[in-house]
């Protein structure tokens, strides 16, 4: 087992580089950093000499991949792939266009994104797994059909409706929580619930119906049958034999975006004013602050090769018919 | 007479391309008999064609709006034509008392006044606050701005009128061509197709058929003397913005699986038939683009496409020009970044199918690796690639919305339902609120991403050879 992670974990370093390359390439190859100093800076302040001062300032005015000048090791060290590509490996991630330190920023967004995104998972798991149980339970009845037709209609609403929707409904027009804020300590809460509720609310539409196809694939094995033919109840044979069965890819399916949560929802982070990693990148974007979004794609890849190991390991874990030898 | 000079915007060759494409490939399955047989049961799938007639009607929306053109400036005669900045479309013809009929900020559907108070001077009475009337709606009522009910009901029930005799005429067709193709002759068409014993499923198609147009005819003749949508904060009626939202959507539903199909389907061949390295480095590159989370590395992708834009202004001649290539560069980006779950099905397929016994056997005969390709494996992974591409349609529809709010969607000038749906977002908050743009953007995308779903769903039934 020791070995097998291991050896995954090695694995991941490849793609790791495969990432920071494609990085590098698409923020200082496909644009160079002259032009990307002319962006920022606004077309009426743009000199030749307020573009050297900018790059300086931001350390982009190295060489791309070797520094000719230097000697020895700095030929290579001294150059903006090292300096801002290969850096990310250690957690520099530099500072963003305000001045602050960006691997500061990072771990003190994380808490207020994982105070959304953790509990909008937990329950949203918990209730379309629910959902998704009951209609395999009372499957081919109208019922089913009803609750299907009801969850391609949910997936086909825009995920902006059930935000903009949601606030004006329950905050502006019932006024029972806060529009939008976020707050420490015990008081939070009213500013969670709205938005776990929306995430949970607009998740439900597609992830019930491919998890009532996982039952449904399930209910159709051999064992269920055999389950049947020696007399045990529907019920018995549903909540014994297919749920703990079909949990199996459920779970291990859900595992890949556990550390993704880290990452928060951009969407309802920006329309909450919630100070986590989503709204963190959102603003990023809007004030083409290239230091943080290069941050942010690196940082969303490492957390999504975790979630790609520990889905391989919770394999194992859960199902015993799988070694990995 | 007016001189004009077409121009053909590089999204518009492309969905032109996509046309000629679609019905090339009809063809080509008209030749291939298990294809066939696959289409047809679509064709009988009730469901399944009645969201297909929907689609068609979003579609020939957005293939009118996109034939372009210029109209000619005046000018003196014997000087060099000059055409005018602004491009427009076949839509925006048909559509020009919505394009030009401006008020001048919001009002709400059938309206006669404007929605906020404005000073007005009036004759002998000096100035007061009220709400102005507006110039366009309503304004054939004159003075009797309260009938509006009955004069929009009216119009509304001779628009209705004339839907079902439009209607009535295409299902006298549709029957017609039903008996003509039956051999019994015991029943008529007519019958036939209500009791649902033809093939294909015309009862559906003609039920929708008839909704869309008692919807569409009334809307339409009542949008030449109201803003049916009321208008949006610089005075644009809303219904004109969501016909010109239809095109956007669909050329990133379908412009994008044009770049993605022929890179997942050329690696993913590739990748299951040579294995090996080759198989090693395709799963590399798309094991590396796979690990970047989509909306960041999008986010990424168009930051630089706009620096580019921007440090570029001599490419593009017109605003139209460059607001079309940042669509397209979108869906270009789009395509990268989600070819490689395609590809990996499509990897996993071939594996499969190379262990066959008529492909060692066609190997054993020496036919080439590229014969084998084409011949052997592609057409027994079509099914695989039709359902990808209409399992993706909707949801790149639902990303054009969540990106353009983002940010990193199509460019702020081109309407979108992501853009339409940007600018109203603070409109709840008004009081009184102003919900008639963002409903009407949410409810026209609510029905189109619909239609695709209940679509997709019907065609992976039929193709899906798991599926009973």
């Amino acid at each position: 087992m020791l070995a097998y992670i291991i050896r995954r974990l090695l694995y991941a370093i490849p793609i790791l580089i495969g990432v920071n390359l494609i990085t590098f390439a698409l923020f200082f190859v496909v644009n160079t950093p002259d032009d990307m100093a002319r962006m920022q800076l606004g077309v009426k302040r743009v000199t030749p000499e307020a573009i050297q001062k900018w790059k300086v300032e931001r350390g982009y005015d190295k060489p791309l991949l070797l520094n000719v000048e230097a000697t020895g090791l700095a030929s290579l060290t001294d150059t903006i792939f090292f300096q801002k590509s290969a850096r990310m490996f250690v957690g520099d991630f530099g500072r963003a266009e305000d001045g602050r330190d960006i691997a500061r920023e990072i771990g003190a967004r994380m808490g207020p994104s994982l105070a959304i995104a953790l509990p909008t998972f937990i329950l949203g798991l918990f209730v379309t797994v629910s959902f998704a149980l009951t209609l395999a339970f009372f499957r081919a009845s109208a019922f089913d059909f009803w609750g299907v037709v009801l969850c391609v209609a949910a997936m086909s609403i825009s995920g902006l409706f059930y935000i903009i929707g949601g606030q004006y409904l329950i905050s502006k027009l019932w006024r029972l929580v806060p529009i939008s804020g976020f707050g420490e300590g015990l008081d939070a809460w009213r500013f969670l619930v709205l938005p776990v509720l929306i995430g949970v609310v607009s998740g439900i539409g597609s992830s019930t119906r491919w998890y009532r196809t996982i039952f449904l694939e399930e209910v159709s094995k051999d064992y269920v049958r055999t389950a049947r033919a020696k007399g045990l109840p529907e019920t018995l044979v549903f909540f014994r034999h297919v749920l703990r069965n079909a949990l199996i890819p459920i779970l291990t399916g859900v595992v890949v975006v556990i550390p993704l949560l880290f990452m928060g929802s951009l969407l309802t982070e920006s329309f909450f004013g919630i100070p986590g990693l989503g709204s963190y990148t959102i603003d990023a974007i809007n004030a083409q602050d290239f230091a943080v979004v290069r941050s942010m794609v690196f940082i969303g890849s490492v957390l999504y090769i975790v979630g790609l190991i520990l889905t391989d390991i919770s394999y194992t874990v859960v199902d015993p018919r799988i070694r990995f030898e | 007479m007016m001189g004009f000079q077409i121009v053909v915007l590089w999204s518009d060759a492309l969905i032109w391309l996509l046309v000629a494409a679609g019905v090339g490939v009809g063809l080509l399955i008209a030749r291939n008999p298990p294809l066939l047989a696959a289409w047809r049961r679509v064709g009988a799938n009730r469901v399944g064609m009645a969201s297909a007639t929907v689609l068609l009607a979003f579609i020939l929306i957005g293939l009118l709006d996109s034939l372009h053109y210029r109209v000619q400036l005046d000018g003196k005669p014997g000087q060099k034509a000059t055409y005018a900045i602004e491009v427009l479309s076949l839509l925006d013809v048909l559509a020009s008392p919505l394009r030009t009929r401006n008020e001048k900020t919001y009002s709400a559907p059938f309206a006669t006044r404007l929605y906020a108070k404005e000073s007005i001077d009036l004759p002998g009475q000096g100035t007061v606050r009220d709400y102005p009337r507006l110039k366009y709606g309503g304004q054939h009522l004159g003075e009797r701005e309260d009938e509006v009910a009955a004069d929009a009901g009216l119009t509304a029930g001779r628009a209705v009128l004339l839907a079902l005799l439009g209607w009535l005429a295409v299902a006298g067709l549709a029957s017609a061509a039903v008996r003509q193709g039956s051999a019994a002759v015991n029943a008529s068409g007519w019958q036939k197709i209500w009791r649902g014993e033809t093939a294909f499923a015309w009862n559906a198609v003609l039920l929708t058929l008839l909704l869309i147009l008692l919807f569409a005819v009334p809307l339409f003749w009542l949008a030449g003397q109201y803003h049916v949508f009321g208008t949006d904060k610089v005075g644009q009626d809303v219904l004109y913005q969501i016909l010109k939202s239809v095109r956007t959507g669909l050329i990133i539903g379908l412009v994008t699986t044009l770049v993605m199909l022929p890179m997942a389907v050329l690696l993913g061949i590739v990748a299951g038939y040579f294995r090996g390295w080759v198989d090693d480095v395709i799963q590399y590159i798309y094991t590396v683009l796979n690990s970047i989370p989509g909306v960041l590395l999008i986010a990424a992708a168009v930051l630089m496409m706009q620096v580019v834009i921007d440090t570029h202004p001599q490419w593009f001649s017109t605003a139209a020009e460059r607001a079309d290539l940042r669509l397209l560069a979108l869906c270009f980006i789009l395509g990268i970044t989600s070819w490689t779950g395609l590809c990996r099905l499509l990897r996993g397929e071939t594996l499969k199918l190379r262990e066959l016994e008529y492909i060692q056997a066609a190997q054993a005969f020496g036919v080439s690796n590229g014969r084998i390709i084409i011949r052997h494996i592609l057409p027994n992974l079509m099914h695989i690639v039709i359902i990808a591409l209409v399992m993706d349609f909707s949801g790149l529809v639902l990303a054009e919305a969540v990106l353009s709010y983002v940010g990193i969607g199509v460019d702020p000038t081109m309407t979108s339902f992501g853009t339409m749906i940007n600018n109203a977002r603070m409109e709840l908050g008004r009081e009184p609120a102003v919900w008639w743009s963002l409903v009407a953007a949410f409810s026209a995308m609510f029905v189109l991403v619909l239609a695709a779903n209940l679509f997709a769903d019907a065609v992976r039934d039929a193709f899906d050879p798991r599926a009973a």
